[in-house]
């Protein structure tokens, strides 16, 4: 659905944005991840026909966002960083107005803004001025505008910024319940949003892609914690770890005891997974397997590191 | 075309939900009532006057008095107009609304043209209100209304123009007061440029009394509908559309 390739944004001194390729398959949710100032608007600004890339090509749904700019346009909605909302005008009067430049056929443009309004939890405050309205509305209403000509693409440019818990938890449903229909990129530096909304995502730190792939495929460590109980219990660290070090490919073993089960941790080199082979060892010396699970690295060690590690790139 | 009438309308809308329009019209009825009344004031007296034995002078109400309201009226434009075009593009921008428009399926065309539509419809809402006052001309007068209607047209025309180049100074800054000020700078030496038919003529003094905005106003005033004065508001107009297209397109690219 979305396709990018060695994108790329220049200015007079700086690189915004530096040779970024990535692709999103039709209704995913992928969160676009990275530090304040990585480029991550940028990129999304390219995507919109916002900005031109100075390099590079990107493609929404078969169109290329430099060649064909208005089927692109037709096929987006975008929720920038600062909602883009007239003050003086009235939610209802916006969202038609909205409607109105996106193509939306006239004799749907009420229905379409009523039922974008009533998704957003906004319906309540048709009639009242924007400018009166508080952040989390005004925002709610900005992304009634991006969703308001169901549009193929979503993108959202830190959708819950200035959200109260509450309205964060709200909104990241109505996100989750508009997968699927749309293809969604979001952006944030928000790391539990990303856990809690997106099935892939894309680490960027000054202005490169740093990783990308499922979230299971980025957390996921080629290791393997197991818990273990021996039936009679006379065996030291040593004796536990012993039998999983000769396994091609293992790199570190060891073995604890907290009271009650014994755990043992397995790390690896290779990109196999190696549980089959642990349970059976386990079985086979004879002992009792409560858990095996592949080790995985938390979201935010990964991201810490994937940014820091850029950081001091730079400085060198 | 539905883009063009969706941003036009939106733009007089605007005009009419934030103070400026009141204001601007409210200021705009005071003086035109005060020209009107002062001008109306003379002509009576006048009239009195040349009924005096042996001081026998034609009266003529398009002259003595419409003619010199139109007058009046076109430099009423020199202040009224950056007020109307300053927000034009300069509000979008400071607001982020830009990225709304810019990132629909609109063409930059469409957008300028509908923001000068909008504009050229507020304005001429103010001369509206303006001809208000005429209607007690009609009332105890007999003026004819050809020439008059021709004064207005001129008005609306030298209006356009004022409005595409203040649209464009506003398309290239986010402060409207800057966009504000530049307008009346620029429009107030096109019409300056005026006095330069009172100097020794060379191609320079010429070339600049040609672009005066006063100088092709001044037919439309006296009634004299030509050609070449409606050809060149036209190409002001579109040279100030033009120059917003340019400038929108390096918006995009400067970002």
């Amino acid at each position: 659905m979305i396709q990018v390739d060695g994108l790329t944004k220049r200015y007079a001194h700086t690189v915004a944005v530096d040779h970024v390729s990535f692709s999103v398959e039709k209704g995913q949710i992928v969160g676009f991840l990275g530090p304040n100032g990585a480029g991550k608007t940028t990129t999304m600004r390219m995507l919109t026909c916002f900005m031109p890339p100075s390099e590079g090509t990107a493609s929404i749904a078969g169109f290329d966002v430099v060649k064909q700019p208005l089927e692109v346009k037709k096929r987006i909605g975008y929720l920038p960083e600062t909602p883009p909302l007239y003050p003086d005008m009235e939610v209802g009067e916006y969202l038609q107005f909205v409607a109105r430049i996106k193509g939306v056929p006239e004799k749907e443009v009420l229905q379409r803004s009523q039922e974008a309004a009533a998704k957003c939890f906004v319906k309540d405050v048709w009639s009242k001025l924007i400018g009166k309205l508080s952040k989390g509305y005004r925002q709610r209403v900005g992304l009634a505008q991006a969703i308001i000509h169901n549009p193929e693409v979503l993108i959202l440019d830190e959708p819950t910024s200035g959200f109260d818990p509450k309205q964060i938890l709200e909104t990241r449903d109505l996100i989750k319940s508009l997968a699927g229909a749309h293809t969604i990129v979001l952006s944030t530096h928000i790391l539990q949003e990303v856990k809690a909304m997106c099935e892939s995502l894309v680490i960027i730190n000054k202005g490169k892609i740093a990783t990308s792939g499922t979230m299971e495929d980025l957390t996921r460590r080629n290791g393997a914690v197991m818990e273990v109980s021996v039936p009679d219990g006379a065996l030291t660290a040593e004796d536990l770890s012993a039998p999983f070090s000769s396994i091609e490919g293992v790199n570190g073993v060891t073995a604890t005891n907290d009271g009650g089960l014994w755990r043992i941790d397995v790390d690896t080199v290779t990109s196999e997974d190696l549980r089959p082979k642990l349970a059976q060892i386990v079985l086979g010396q004879g002992w009792n397997l409560y858990r095996l699970d592949s080790a995985s690295v938390s979201l935010d060690e990964l991201f810490l590191s994937l940014t820091t590690l850029g950081a001091e790139e730079v400085k060198q | 075309m539905r883009n063009v009438v969706t941003i036009a309308r939106k733009e007089l809308n605007a005009y009419f939900q934030s103070p400026i329009a009141y204001v601007l019209i409210g200021a705009y009825a005071a003086m035109f009532g005060y020209f009107f009344w002062s001008l109306v004031y003379f002509f009576v007296r006048a009239s009195m006057q040349a009924q005096m034995p042996g001081r026998t002078m034609p009266m003529n109400l398009n002259e003595l008095v419409i003619r010199n309201l139109l007058g009046n009226c076109g430099v009423l434009c020199l202040f009224m107009i950056p007020m109307l075009t300053m927000r034009l593009f300069a509000e979008e921008k400071s607001r982020g609304t830009m990225e709304l428009l810019l990132t629909s399926p609109l063409k930059d065309w469409e957008i300028l043209l509908g923001k000068w539509v909008g504009a050229v419809g507020m304005y001429a809402s103010l001369l509206a209100f303006s001809g208000l006052n005429l209607i007690f001309l009609f009332a105890y007068g007999k003026p004819d209304w050809k020439p008059l209607a021709v004064g207005y047209l001129g008005l609306l025309l030298q209006g356009a123009a004022m409005l595409a180049l203040g649209m464009f100074l506003s398309s290239v800054t986010q402060n409207q007061i800057a966009a504000a000020f530049s307008t009346f700078v620029l429009l107030l030496m096109l019409w300056v440029f005026e006095w330069m038919s009172n100097m020794d003529q060379n191609v320079v003094t010429e070339v600049l009394t040609y672009v005066s905005l006063l100088r092709h106003n001044e037919s439309f005033i006296k009634g004299v509908l030509d050609l070449k004065d409606v050809l060149y508001y036209a190409s002001v107009s579109f040279l100030g559309l033009f120059l917003t297209a340019r400038s929108l397109e390096s918006l995009r690219y400067r970002g």
